[in-house]
């Protein structure tokens, strides 16, 4: 039996151990915010955050869940607008809309460990999301605003 | 209306039909069957959140015929005063949930921030629902508007019976309100809504219509409707629907197009936890169109277990006559048949005459590969067959044909057939393909229970209706300035018509169209051609369509023609573009009349881009250069300049986009510059992607083999300038990606001297 929490709440999981966050969050616990895009940590859709920093949900099994503690965008959002989801908001960014959970996630993480990122610092954090809509250019604009916020 | 089944030109010419048939009728036909409107039945909330696009947060769904005032299919007033507007067509990042109800908002002098946006189940009373060709607010400004405006004048009427004075006295002013002029009395839009319910639907010619002075959300800038609940992960995709009971489904589909299942060994697949059963699926009956590819289901208690379960599938699959279809061969044949002569498309003059005087005459080859989709989202769809009453939650850009197409599959009537639109997670033109659905349907039936088939990215990238590979020949007969006095263009691909004929081997008039037929030059003599491929792929349409190897063989050869003549590239287009002028575009006659092909539209764009680009100013060399290119598509004109850095090893960077868009008027001016900065990313993509094939079977699968342009490598920023226009709305979705691929390529030119003629770009030494 894994013992984990998501999003602040406590949770066992005794199904396949093989079976990645992804599904579990999605499949068995409704959180469908996450997104499946490629199913080998391709594209950054199913990014959440494990003990704060960003992983790939799709390509993490449950099995190497035991202890750690897990927010997905429904977890960011539940005392209001996170200032990332503010910024993103602000600019405008999302086209379809399907990536942008990930990104978020993806930029949340970035933002903790680089509060004033370079343009360099977005393109090494944010190289792993894909956008196929290409909203990139909103996407780097709207990180600058949230640093301003976060800082 | 023409239907997707006849033939594919009928499909993409749908650029014509669909302007010629902004229909006052259908929109009528709308307005009067209003109360006749027939509801959706739904099983769950869960279900009808999912239905309307609705979010998990909001309680009640509110509809358009549960309102106190409907006034027709698109929007409906409660007597709180909250207008419900419905979003007809389908949402996948274009931006029409937002840009549509905001021009019945206008009309309609409605508060904004009033406005409940629903999504439309797929219903021919809305008028076409097809979510392709860039034609959303191009054919639906006039009704949308028409809806609006019918509706503030019964509630001005309701306003001056209620107050007893003069229609002529009463005004919909500020907003949602209307005041009488002689008082300073006022009445909400909901107090007003009952009264004007009972009132006959006013005639066109009584409507009025307000100046574009007087606009007070076309035309300006808004986020999107969705936007705080889209950061929220809030909206239901087609991926996120969830039903009651539902089972999950993964199909192996057979790796060659045409392929049958010889045998299944299902028993590995069955000790797999949480499947429940594998299911065959028939194969089609060729022509393929819209149908499954067939296969064998593996149908689990969650998506994992799905995916697990076929891993372990062991199929011998009857591969057919298509296993002897290898990419690098056809590309061959497609060349061979580029440099004979073709079937006339069309001509002016007598180029061949031009030809034979002799002088100087420069040829070249261009060649496009295929390409997928590749929307974030895979294809996804959830069924629920209950006797013979089928309900489908789909992402699709084509609702009417998911209910057609699972009718035909199942034996039932369009009427049988439900069709919920879920927000997509892009589209591009692969979700126009019901298929999917289909698959989804057929399963149910077989299950007796809701089914959600899933597809992997795998199944997204080698079972696509890939964009075609092309060859394409150009030749010019050229004057002692450089300028050619003929022109002969012949392009050979195997066209979309294949899908819905097994014979088609010859491009319809809609591909023809798009790019081809006439080009904007001043040359007298010119003539387009098109020769025959045979298709062993699903071929379809994806964003912009022929559009973008038309594109980059036509401005990839001005570029040539100018570095011939020893001209600066963009002054050579303005010379070849020559004075402004309209031209023999061949359009249908309603087409030209309200879209006109005129140059001045195309030289100013140019000029724009090339002024804000700063174009001359530097001279291009030592890895550093800047390539223009022009291209109208989808009604549209369009400029792009971009500016690359190349490294020694042949990285191209692009550090600046800048183009010049003129669509006419525009409903949304952000949401426009967002459709074209994201056509200059998915340009990189299409410059750096292809998709070949080795006995039948595609040799790509995910994003490791079939990159996208990532943060890093996409285009770091494009500028959009916008023309300030009255004339009719045009296309926006499309047209920005036909010229980003020649202006990249010609830039690169520029940084290293070196020629791209064949597509990608990495197979030229540039990444």
């Amino acid at each position: 039996m894994i013992h984990l929490k998501v999003n602040g709440s406590a949770h066992t999981f005794e199904g396949d151990p093989e079976m990645p966050l992804l599904w579990y969050l999605r499949d068995m616990l409704g959180l469908t915010g996450t997104k499946f895009g490629c199913g080998m940590a391709l594209c950054g859709t199913c990014t959440v955050l494990e003990n704060g920093k960003a992983i790939r949900s799709c390509s993490n099994p449950m099995s190497k869940m035991e202890g750690v503690s897990i927010t997905t965008i429904e977890g960011i959002s539940e005392r209001g607008p996170h200032p990332v989801q503010k910024a993103w908001a602000e600019m405008n960014v999302p086209q379809c809309g399907y990536c942008q959970p990930g990104q978020i996630m993806q930029a949340v993480s970035l933002l903790s460990e680089k509060h004033h990122p370079t343009d360099a610092d977005i393109d090494e954090g944010m190289a792993g999301n894909i956008c196929r809509c290409g909203t990139y250019q909103r996407i780097r604009a709207a990180i600058k605003e949230a640093a301003k916020e976060t800082a | 209306m023409i239907t997707r089944e006849k033939t594919a030109e009928a499909a993409i010419a749908m650029e014509y039909v669909r302007v010629e048939n902004v229909s006052r009728r259908g929109f009528l036909q709308g307005l009067l069957s209003a109360s006749a409107f027939v509801l959706c039945v739904t099983q769950s909330p869960l279900l009808a959140k999912a239905a309307r696009n609705g979010t998990p947060t909001s309680a009640v769904i509110p509809t358009v015929e549960g309102s106190t005032f409907h006034p027709g299919v698109y929007l409906g007033i409660q007597s709180d005063g909250t207008v419900i507007i419905v979003a007809h067509r389908t949402e996948m990042g274009n931006g029409v949930r937002t840009s549509l109800p905001r021009i019945v908002a206008d009309e309609l002098d409605a508060d904004w921030s009033r406005v409940k946006v629903i999504q439309g189940d797929g219903d021919e009373k809305y008028g076409s629902q097809d979510t392709d060709g860039s034609h959303s607010v191009r054919e639906f400004f006039e009704p949308l508007r028409e809806a609006g405006a019918t509706a503030r004048l019964m509630l001005i009427r309701a306003a001056a019976q209620q107050w007893g004075v003069p229609e002529s006295q009463c005004v919909a002013d500020p907003v949602h309100v209307v005041s009488d002029k002689s008082s300073n009395r006022k009445l909400g839009y909901g107090e007003l809504a009952a009264l004007a319910a009972k009132l006959p639907i006013p005639k066109k010619e009584d409507l009025h219509f307000k100046s574009p002075q007087e606009w007070r959300y076309i035309g300006k800038p808004a986020p999107g409707y969705d936007v705080t609940d889209v950061c929220a992960g809030k909206p239901l995709f087609g991926m996120d629907v969830r039903v009651d009971g539902m089972l999950y489904a993964a199909i192996a589909h057979p790796p060659v197009l045409g392929g049958k299942v010889k045998s299944v060994d299902d028993a590995s697949t069955l000790k797999v936890k949480g499947v429940k059963k594998t299911i065959p699926i028939d194969p089609f009956t060729p022509p393929h169109a819209f149908q499954p590819l067939g296969g064998v289901a593996v149908i689990a208690d969650n998506t994992w277990s799905a995916f697990k379960g076929r891993e372990q599938l062991k199929v011998q699959w009857d591969n057919g006559p298509n296993a002897a279809y290898t990419s690098a061969d056809y590309k061959k044949q497609l060349q061979e048949t580029a440099r004979k002569p073709g079937k006339a498309v069309y001509t002016a003059g007598d180029p061949d005459a031009e030809f034979a005087k002799g002088g100087k005459i420069i040829e070249a080859e261009y060649f496009a590969p295929h390409l997928a989709h590749a929307s974030m989202e895979p294809p996804v769809a959830t069924a629920d067959v209950r006797g013979d009453k089928v309900t489908v939650w789909s992402p699709t850009q084509n609702p009417v044909g998911v209910r057609e197409e699972v009718a035909k599959a199942l034996g039932l009537k369009k009427e049988d057939v439900t069709c919920h639109v879920t927000f997509l997670g892009g589209g591009f033109g692969r979700k126009s393909k019901p298929d999917y659905a289909v698959e989804a349907a057929v399963l149910s039936k077989k299950t007796g229970k809701p089914v959600k088939v899933v597809w992997s990215r795998e199944d997204d990238i080698r079972f696509d209706y890939f964009h075609s590979v092309a060859a394409m020949y150009l030749k010019a007969a050229v004057d002692a300035n450089g300028k050619p006095t003929a022109w002969l263009q012949r392009s050979v691909f195997p066209p979309i018509g294949s899908t819905f004929d097994k014979t088609a081997v010859y491009s319809g008039a809609g591909e023809m169209s798009l790019g081809w037929n006439v080009i904007p030059f001043d040359v007298t003599n010119f003539r387009s051609e098109n020769g025959p491929a045979e298709a062993h792929v699903r071929i379809g349409w994806l964003r912009s369509v022929a559009n973008i190897y038309h594109a980059f063989a036509v401005q990839s050869f001005a570029n040539e023609l100018a570095v011939s003549a020893n001209r600066d590239p963009y002054d050579y287009l303005l010379m070849l573009l020559g004075e402004g002028r309209k031209i023999e575009a061949q359009q249908s006659p309603d087409t030209n009349a309200k879209y006109p092909y005129d140059t001045a539209r195309l030289r100013n764009v140019a000029q724009l881009a090339a002024d804000r680009a700063n174009w001359g100013k530097k001279k291009g060399g030592n890895g550093w250069g800047m390539g223009i290119a022009v291209h109208r598509s989808f009604l549209t004109y369009v400029a792009t300049v971009v500016e690359v850095e190349v490294d020694g090893s042949g990285a191209v960077k692009i550090p600046n986009v800048y183009t010049a868009v003129d669509a006419g008027i525009v409903a949304n001016p952000d949401m426009v510059r967002s459709q074209f900065e994201g056509a200059a990313v998915f340009g990189t993509s299409a410059a750096r992607g292809e998709i070949t094939a080795t006995n039948g079977v595609i040799d790509q699968s995910n994003f490791h083999d079939y990159p996208m342009a990532r943060m890093n490598d996409a285009p770091m920023h494009v500028d959009v300038q916008i023309v300030q226009s009255l004339a009719p709305p045009a296309g926006v979705g499309e047209p920005g990606v036909p010229p980003f691929v020649p202006a990249l390529c010609n830039a690169i030119y520029a940084a290293t001297g070196k020629r791209i003629r064949e597509l990608p770009i990495t197979r030229n030494g540039f990444s």
